[in-house]
């Protein structure tokens, strides 16, 4: 089924969730994913968390905990009902390999046309996207303008992370709107976050906080920030980001 | 066209988040509450936008108690043209959707908007929830939306790293973010004419809820910050190896 409609894709998860007598139906905390969600959860009479950050607890009940307020807190949802749905928040969960053979059924359902027509996609190539990078670096209104982007782009090429930028810088345009990380951004927790000239606003804070590790680099020792971070730098990024590249590229060569 | 739009009243994004003692509800003490930014700022003004160019009726819904009239009245004096309660306090997003549903059913919008997510349980899954209850499509994450004619329309599509063009026809759902409109500040007359505004309240039909957020935990703070000499790089890549294990 190509191009993907959840409208579409819904009636046949639901027939393949009967025929296996499913009870668990785990989906990924993307945009479709969220809105496959949704309407699986409507069709099944479903209970459905969305955002869900832990391995669910089945011991009194099933639970499913999830961020919420941005970030700002963590809610433990119970579930009373036969189905549940849940999409997994990326990083979530490290895979591992048991070796064991999953086998795959081919189930034949006769599925709606599509009422939804998609004219074009444009999507930035190369990249891991942000909900999925495990390194993210990250700009603010401290890098002073967009034409100053190469040097957080460059460790970012050496960390092989993907790049994200506060609000202020989104809606100033210096960077697309998708790379706005935040509250009212995009919500991300990746191994490491590295955020350089932002001074750490509570909606900042929210979308990041969920983060391994915090790096912040800011000359002004009282941002904010500082506070959510796990290492800190008080200097100029632009001496510190070179300097930070440069160490980053010694390792890995040291490394082989 | 007929617009029906559907708000939720939310804590204000600055707000200080606490619970009660037992950690079972939020604690609303020093909290001020807010019209969800993504229902009232995108979902609602790009409503009335289309409302003014094609004509017709934009209609706010929300579900909730009398304490949320005051974000329907804000509602109004921005600019829709009526308001309707659903008496409850809603505990899940599927009790919710039908709801909404259950009203859009009865009364055949062309339009049903909302906002991308509620900023407070972060959840998008009511907008999908009525699709599939009204069997409509669902554009969820819009960024963008343009009417060439009353029936058709092209929208821009936030998605993972990038956006998507699609085009379809009335009636649907549609989620909306930042980029769809731009936030209007009701004025006087806006204020004035809201009060009188109808706002009728409608009784809900039996729904059970099957995922309830029971508890909620704060995160714990992180322990003091390592500051790290800004000469000494290659000791924050010792550290974040060595220590953090991230890289």
């Amino acid at each position: 089924m190509e191009p993907f409609d959840p409208q579409v894709a819904v009636v046949a998860v639901a027939e393949a969730v009967k025929a296996q007598s499913a009870q668990v139906v785990i989906l990924s905390q993307s945009a479709n994913g969220r809105a496959l969600l949704g309407r699986l959860a409507a069709r099944l009479d479903a209970g459905s968390v969305s955002g869900v950050n832990a391995l669910p607890a089945v011991a009194s009940g099933f639970q499913a905990a999830k961020p919420v307020f941005g970030g700002k807190a963590q809610a433990i949802y119970t579930l009373t009902s036969p189905i549940k749905v849940l999409s997994l928040a990326g990083n979530t969960l490290q895979p591992e390999q048991t070796g064991a053979e999953a086998p795959v059924e081919a189930l034949s359902i006769a599925l709606p046309a599509s009422r939804i027509q998609v004219r074009s996609v444009s999507k930035v190539e190369g990249t891991v996207p942000l909900p999925e990078a495990e390194v993210v670096v990250s700009g603010g209104r401290g890098l002073k303008g967009p034409e100053h982007w190469g040097i957080l782009e460059e460790l970012a090429e050496a960390l092989g992370a993907t790049t994200a930028c506060s609000r202020p810088v989104a809606d100033a345009g210096w960077r697309p709107h998708h790379e706005h990380v935040g509250q009212t951004g995009i919500a991300i927790r990746p191994n490491l976050y590295i955020a350089a000239g932002i001074s750490g606003a509570i909606q900042h804070l929210a979308g990041v906080n969920s983060s391994k590790t915090i790096v912040v680099i800011n000359k002004d020792p009282e941002a904010p920030f500082f506070k959510a971070a796990d290492y800190g730098v008080v200097g100029d990024l632009f001496e510190v980001l070179p300097r930070l590249t440069a160490a980053v590229k010694k390792y890995k060569e040291n490394r082989g | 066209m007929k617009i029906l739009v559907c708000v939720s009243k939310t804590p204000d994004t600055t707000a200080k988040i606490a619970f009660n003692g037992a950690g079972t509800e939020l604690d609303a003490n020093g909290v001020q509450f807010i019209m969800n930014p993504y229902d009232e700022w995108y979902a609602l003004v790009r409503a009335i936008e289309l409302q003014e160019a094609f004509g017709g009726t934009v209609t706010l819904l929300n579900v909730g108690t009398e304490a949320n009239d005051t974000i329907i009245r804000k509602g109004l004096a921005i600019g829709a043209t009526d308001a309707i309660r659903v008496h409850a306090e809603p505990q899940s997003a599927l009790y919710v959707a039908r709801q909404i549903a259950h009203i859009a059913q009865a009364e055949g919008y062309d339009l049903i908007f909302m906002g991308k997510e509620t900023i407070d349980f972060n959840g998008a899954e009511v907008g999908a929830m009525v699709a599939e209850l009204l069997d409509l499509p669902f554009i969820s994450f819009a960024s963008k939306l343009t009417m060439p004619d009353p029936q058709t329309a092209v929208v821009l599509r936030d998605i993972e790293g990038g956006a998507e063009e699609l085009e379809l026809s009335t009636p649907f759902v549609l989620s909306a973010s930042k980029g769809m409109a731009e936030q209007r500040i009701p004025n006087m007359r806006g204020i004035m004419m809201a009060k009188t505004k109808p706002l009728k309240v409608a009784e809900p039909i039996p729904a059970k809820d099957l995922a309830v957020a029971a508890h909620f935990t704060l995160p714990s703070g992180k322990s003091s910050v390592k500051l790290i000499d800004p000469e000494h790089m290659e000791e924050l890549v010792r550290l974040l190896h060595e220590e953090a294990k991230v890289i």
